[in-house]
Order: structure tokens, then sequence, then C-alpha cells
């Protein structure tokens, strides 16, 4: 009836029991406020029906935020041990338990915070810098952002019911087979990832058709704003590498679930074969996260240093050399595989290679800064720490692309600093400044720039200080995923510097959230208005925050920083509103992505008639979905009219 | 202005985007594709492709294939012309034989795993039943779709919104038929001689 599922997946020890009375009660306290408040109805229209892309991008940035608390804590849990277990002492995390805490904060950090970051944004800033109402096919949209929660959601709940992956973020084979990981955690890894990741295939098939078909008119592909072009490479590189990604993972499942024979060390299989086609996805994957993170800081660094963007047509040649190029660096992840020498210096050369446009942009974002009027404010402090952590990190990459540098370094703490210099301060320091940048266009006030600053101080020296050691570490020998080491070694000092990096993180998140709580306090005093940066792109255009219908009238584009163009012009005549059709909510694509966290969920446990079930239910509900005519309704030019005037005189 | 901005909308936006979920799909394949070239030797002591695979039969599948999609393209003739009984019964049609194909495809896999070459028993055959079998489960899902668009059709006629599913289905159909013709030269005709 229950497939594998017993009460014995429930017992997971104390530590886990104590996760999961958090789970359950933080759950049911959360539950219980949103009753008490008599949200329910006002949560269902106003946000989790919605197709609105602006609400999407929240309710992205939000499930990312939560889900990057619990990437954080798993990171805390690592450093700790790391710390503590040395010589006689085992620390207090047992060796499997600890697997799956390095598995689970690698995988939640790039598929389940990461990624929702990178969609986030794009929902929120896209279709207002390109002047469209709207993305291509705002129910996708919906199901893309229901499809990512549902995934987040497995592997939460991997947390309460049975176990996780021990295997490595991507659990490699063999050891992720039957044979050697006959537990759910493997799974729940596979499914997860495949729900999240049909998510984002959809995601991205979205924001491409956006961008080519959405334009307003006068919007030419080289007068879009840079952003735009990065989310273009990216969402290009979401449509080419998730399928891949998507076939790995089904043939993973077929091994695990049918008894084939793709990787495992037995019957043929050939395990080099799921590491190529993991990173022919992972290396892609990289990129996607990096471009729109570098699309940010071209909005933001032209704005603060009060001018125009240095070498705009190198900047979109530099960003269409990335997307094409992060398709022939893969290799690189595995050196050590044992390719002939040819095929190794290969892809030595071109990951160096792209190191090139990478460095084009760097300079073009220094000579944009170069003679400007540069106002240190905390968009501009995030880059600035991005900019210096960025080269370093990438430099540490360049050594690592000589082959024979590899065979050192590979699967060693010093590669472990390496990425994790590149995503945190490509990634989330990006997302930090464009959070900071676009705060005001979305909620109407600005952010408290001392509590910002202060969390980026902290930031960057947490940063450099948990980070830095595990550098010196790899040099000294130390690899990845240790869970215990003879203190003779003498690594045990450095890895307590980087425990204590960790913490002063900890204080910069703190500080992050005493700026939202005392900018929320203060609103009525920090209203931003349309264009508090005197910026340059569209989106400044409108009032803040911005009405759910973006325009009243189609923008008509004139050239790059049009915005800018116009205010330097003078006042531009008010157009007449217009008539506006607007997507109907619908929970449809909630239910949809409920079926799949179901039919995840039967899979995982081997619970054949839910799984079924679900499949039926998802089916029944596409069909549902083509057989409602209507996905439309008209708002009137009139009522546009009113709507605008009103979000003119009232800010806030 | 609004009108034509709608027009349009409605016209590109539906079959820009699902052009890139056919590239998309397209490395879905090429995914499987190479899993197949680098796998077929692995056949770990069991049959390999010369002793499995029937020629003639497969040809008998790509002919099949062939000829629905040309008269699924022939339906879409139809279509741009307004016969709505021309356009049903030439997807009709092209539904059958394409049901046809699964039914040939589903007897030669229940022919393999009785006679023990089943999916599980070389890393060979693995990657066999998951190319074919993957382009396999396309055409059942397309199927289903092509009877969604047919009752559509057959209920409200030809219109902007049946046109549009019409198209998209033809496009899927046409799409599985050129992958079929990469795995009957990869997978059948390379694997006879």
């Amino acid at each position: 009836m229950f497939g594998e599922l017993t009460f014995a997946a429930f017992n997971q020890g104390p530590i886990v029991l104590g996760v999961q009375i958090f789970i359950v009660f933080g759950a049911a306290a959360v539950l219980s406020l949103i009753t008490y408040l008599r949200r329910w109805q006002w949560l269902w229209k106003e946000w989790l029906t919605s197709l609105d892309a602006k609400k999407i991008g929240i309710m992205y940035l939000v499930v990312a935020v939560v889900m990057l608390l619990r990437g954080f804590s798993d990171a805390v849990m690592l450093r700790a041990q790391q710390a503590l277990s040395v010589g006689s002492s085992t620390g207090y995390l047992t060796a499997n338990h600890f697997d799956q805490v390095f598995t689970a904060h690698g995988t939640i950090m790039i598929f389940f915070v990461a990624m929702p970051i990178i969609f986030g944004l794009i929902n929120l800033v896209l279709p207002l810098q390109l002047g469209a109402r709207d993305v291509a096919f705002p129910f996708l949209n919906s199901l893309s952002f229901w499809l990512y929660a549902a995934g987040a959601a497995l592997i939460m709940l991997s947390l309460v019911v049975g176990e996780f992956a021990a295997t490595g973020w991507l659990a490699y084979p063999p050891l992720s087979e039957l044979q050697y990981s006959p537990g759910v955690g493997v799974d729940y890894w596979i499914w997860a990832l495949q729900i999240s990741g049909a998510g984002s295939l959809i995601a991205g098939i979205n924001f491409v058709a956006t961008i080519i078909t959405k334009r307003a008119p006068g919007m030419t592909l080289m007068r879009m704003p840079i952003f735009a072009w990065t989310a273009l490479g990216s969402m290009t590189l979401v449509v080419f590498a998730f399928p891949v990604l998507t076939a790995t993972l089904a043939m993973l499942a077929l091994d695990r679930y049918l008894g084939m024979h793709f990787f495992t060390a037995g019957g043929g299989g050939n395990m080099m074969m799921y590491v190529n086609l993991i990173w022919t996805w992972g290396h892609p994957e990289v990129y996607i996260l990096a471009l729109p993170a570098f699309g940010v800081f071209s909005e933001v660094v032209p704005v603060f240093a009060q001018k125009r963007l240095f070498g705009y047509t190198s900047m979109v040649a530099a960003t269409i050399s990335i997307t094409l190029l992060s398709f022939v660096v893969w290799l690189h992840h595995f050196f050590t595989m044992g390719a002939t020498p040819d095929v190794n210096a290969f892809f030595g050369i071109m990951t160096m290679v792209i190191a090139i446009p990478t460095g084009v942009k760097i300079f073009n974002w220094l000579f944009t800064m170069f003679r400007g009027r540069i106002i240190f404010a905390t968009p501009m402090l995030w880059f600035l720490g991005f900019v210096s952590l960025f080269t370093m990190g990438g430099m540490a990459g360049v050594l690592m692309a000589v082959p024979g540098a590899d065979f050192q370094l590979h699967n060693s703490l010093f590669l472990v600093a390496h990425f994790h210099t590149m995503i945190i301060s490509g990634v989330l320091f990006g997302f930090f400044a464009a959070v900071t940048y676009w705060f005001p266009k979305i909620f109407g006030f600005t952010l408290d720039e001392t509590w910002g600053k202060r969390a980026f101080w902290c930031w960057t020296v947490g940063f450099m200080t948990a980070f830095m050691p595990l550098y010196i570490l790899g040099f000294m020998g130390a690899t990845r995923r240790l869970d215990h080491y003879p203190a003779g070694l003498g690594w045990q000092p450095l890895f307590i510097v980087a425990a204590m990096g960790v913490v002063i993180i900890a204080l910069g998140g703190l500080c992050q959230a005493i700026q939202i709580y005392v900018s929320v306090r203060d609103r009525k005093q920090r209203v931003a208005g349309p264009d508090p940066w005197n910026a340059r792109t569209l989106e400044w255009s409108v009032p803040s925050p911005v009405p759910f219908y973006n325009f009243a009238h189609t923008p008509q584009v004139e050239g790059r920083d049009d915005f800018w163009l116009k205010k330097k012009r003078g006042a531009p005549p008010e157009l007449p509103a217009e008539d506006i059709e607007l997507p109907r909510n619908t929970s449809l694509g909630m239910f949809m992505a409920g079926a799949a966290f179901v039919a995840g969920f039967g899979l995982v446990w081997h619970i054949w008639w839910l799984v079924a079930f679900a499949l039926v239910g998802f089916f029944v509900l596409l069909v549902a979905r083509s057989f409602a005519d209507v996905h439309e309704e008209l708002l009137p030019a009139a009522e546009v009219a009113r709507l605008e005037a009103a979000a003119r005189a009232q800010p806030i | 202005m609004m009108t034509t901005n709608a027009a349009h909308r409605t016209d590109s936006a539906p079959v820009f985007g699902f052009w890139l979920y056919l590239m998309s799909d397209c490395l879905l394949f090429a995914a499987l594709f190479a899993t197949y070239a680098v796998l077929r030797t692995n056949t770990f002591g069991g049959p390999d492709a010369d002793a499995l695979f029937n020629l003639p039969y497969a040809l008998v599948e790509t002919l099949i294939l062939l000829t629905s999609s040309f008269v699924a393209g022939l339906g879409m003739v139809a279509a741009s012309r307004g016969s709505k009984t021309g356009t049903l019964s030439a997807f009709i049609i092209a539904l059958l034989l394409g049901l046809a194909f699964l039914g040939l495809e589903v007897h030669e896999f229940a022919g393999l795993i009785a006679a023990g070459a089943g999916p599980s028993r070389s890393a060979f055959l693995s990657s066999y039943f998951a190319l074919v079998g993957t382009h396999g489960l396309h055409v059942a899902l397309g199927s289903f779709w092509m009877i969604l668009a047919l009752v559509h059709t057959a209920k409200s006629g030809l219109h902007q919104d049946t046109m549009r599913r019409l198209t998209l289905v033809s496009m899927f159909w046409h799409f599985l038929d050129i992958i079929w013709i990469f795995i009957f030269t990869f997978v059948y005709i390379f694997g006879s001689i």
C-alpha cells in the first residue's frame, strides 16, 4: 500500500528529530498566523494564483531566501564538523549524516537558491526593461514557479521523511547506483531535480520567447539594456543545457528503478559517460547563473558612476561569446578522467579562452567608472566587492585550467574555495546589488543604506575569512568532503578560522534582516518615487510600485538608455492610456505542480498507485486548461488612466 | 494599433516558443544518441545490434511514420483552405498511422524482451531501449495531443485558436519524423551493416 514507506523512515536520530519538530511546528505557526490575520483570501487571489510576472518574481525570491537559510544552516553544520572532528574527536555528525549535509548544501544552493534568484530577477525586471506588459506565456510562467516550488518542497520533505542522497551534489555513479546507495536519498535527489528542472526549461523557453517577440516598438536588439542581453544568453543556455540534465537524470533513474546498465559498474555500463553528460549541463549552468549577475552589474555601474556604459557593443559580444564558449569547456571538471593529452589540452585552452570575454566585461565596468562621478551607494559597494573577489577567483580558475596543475588541485579545498568565490561574489553579490537597486521600483520605498553597508562589510570580510583558509588548505593537500582528519596534519587552526568566517557571514545576514525591518518600519519617510537613482532604463519611467499593467501606454523606444534620453530632452508628452488585455488568475499551475510533487513522492517511495493517480491528475488538468476558452480579460483605457493617475499621485 | 499588436502576439509567440521547445527536445535526443554511440559496443556478452535488429521490419515502421507525417502535412493544407472535413480526415489518418507505428514498436520491444534481450541485459540494450523508447513515448504523447486538437477542431471549427493547435501538433509530428530518420539510420542501418 505505501511501497517502501514505513515508520522507520521518520526515525532518523536526535539531530534530525529536532529539525523535524522545527519544520512541523514552523509550518503550523505560519499557517496559523495567516489564519489569524485572515490573509488566506488575499494570499490566494493576490499571490498564489497570480500570473503577474512581478508577483511571480517576488514569490521566486521569497522561496529562494527560505532555501538559502536551509543551505546556509547546512554550511554551518559542515564548518562546525570540520573544525571539531580532528584526531581523537569525531565531531558531532556521523559520516553518513555529514555526507547527506554536504550533498544537500550543494544541491540546494545551486538548484533551489541560485536558480530561483535568477528567474525571480528576470521576472521582476525583464518585461519592464523591454517595455512589455508581460512575458510571452504568463500561464507557463506560473507553472514554472510552482514546479520549482514543488521540487523545493520535495527536497525539504526528505528531511522529515526518509533521508537525502549522500553522494555529493552531482551524485556520480557508481556510488549513486542502487548497489551502493540502496536508500531513497538519491531518488529524492533525482525527482526534486527533475521536477524543478522541468520548470526551469519552461521558464527558459518563456523568457527567450519574451525577448524575441515582446519588445516594445523601437526596442531593437541593440537597444536592449545589457541585463536583457545577459538574460537572453542565460536563458538560451537553459533551453539547450537543461534537456541534457533531464536525459541524464532519467537514465540514472532507469538504472535504479528498472535495473538498466547505463552507468553501473557491471553490465557494460560506463560511469564516465554520466560525468561527461552531467557536466555538459553543469558547465553552462555556471554561466546560466553568472550572466544575469553580470547584467545586474552592467545596470548598476552606469547609474552609480553617472556615466553611459563603456563599450555596449563589446559587452553584447562578450555575452554572446560566453554563451557559445560555455558549451566547450565541460571536460575541465574532470581532467583526471584520463582523456588523451590532446583532449585535455583542447579543453584547457578553451577554458582560458572563456576568461577573455569575462575580462572584457570587467574592463568595461572599470572604464565606465573611470572619470565617472561615483556614488558609493550599497549596490555600488556590492559591485566593488564582486569585481575584486571575482577577478581573484577567476585567476584561481585560470590556474586550474592548466591540466597539469589541475591534477594536483582536483577535488581539493582549493577548488571548493575557487567555485565558492565565483558563485558567492558572482551570483549572491549580484542578487544583493539587484535587490537594493530594484527594491524601490517594486515596493515603492528604498532600503536603509547604513544597514546595507554594514551587511556588505560583514559579507565581504566574512567571505574572505571563510574561504582564504580553504585556498591554503587546498595547497596543503586537504581534499573536499572530509568528515574527519588526523591532528598531525596541522589543518585544524585554518578550519577554525574558516568557521569563524561563517559566523561573520551570519552577522551579514542579520544586518540584512535588520535592514529590511528598519526600511519597512520607516517606509513613509523612504518613499522612492518613480526614479530614485536618476537611472537610465525604461523600468524607471513608470510609477513605483509598478502598476500591475506595467505601462499605461506602450512606450515608443528611440535609442539605448531611452528613459535617460527622454529625461535629458525634457518632459515627454503624456501619452493616452490604452485598453489592456491581461491574463486571468489561475490556480491550475499550482495544482499541476502539486500533482508533479505527489508523483515525485510516489516514485521515491515506490507507491505506484499514487504515481498513476498523480499523473492522470496532471493530464486531466492539462486538458481542462485547453477547454477553458477565455484566458484574458480587458482593462478599459479609462480605468487604466484612472489607476495610473492614482499611482502617480500617491506613491505608496 | 492594439488589434494589430494582439494579432501579432497570438500568431508569432506560440509558434516561436514551440520552435524553442523543439530545439531543446533535439538536445534531449542528442544526449540519448551520444549515450547510444558510446554504449553500443558494450554488449556484456549479450546479443549485439547485428544479431537483434530486423531491417525490413524497421523499414516498414519508417514508411508508416513518414506517410503519417505526409498526411498530417496534407491536413494542414486542407486547414489553410478552410476545409474542416478535409482537415479532420487527414489528421485522423495520420493519427491511425502513428498508432500503427506504436503498435509495431511495442511488438518489437516485446519480442526482444521475450528473447532475453531486455533493457537490463546490457548497457547496449539499455541505451537502445532508452533512445527508441523515448521516441515512442513522444509519439504516444503526440497522439494524445493530436486527439485533443481534433476534438477542439471538431467542436468549434477552424479558427485562430484551433489553427494554432493544429500547427503546433503538426510541427511536433514532423519533428518526431526527423528524429526517427536519425534512429533508423544510426541504430537500424548502421546496426545491420
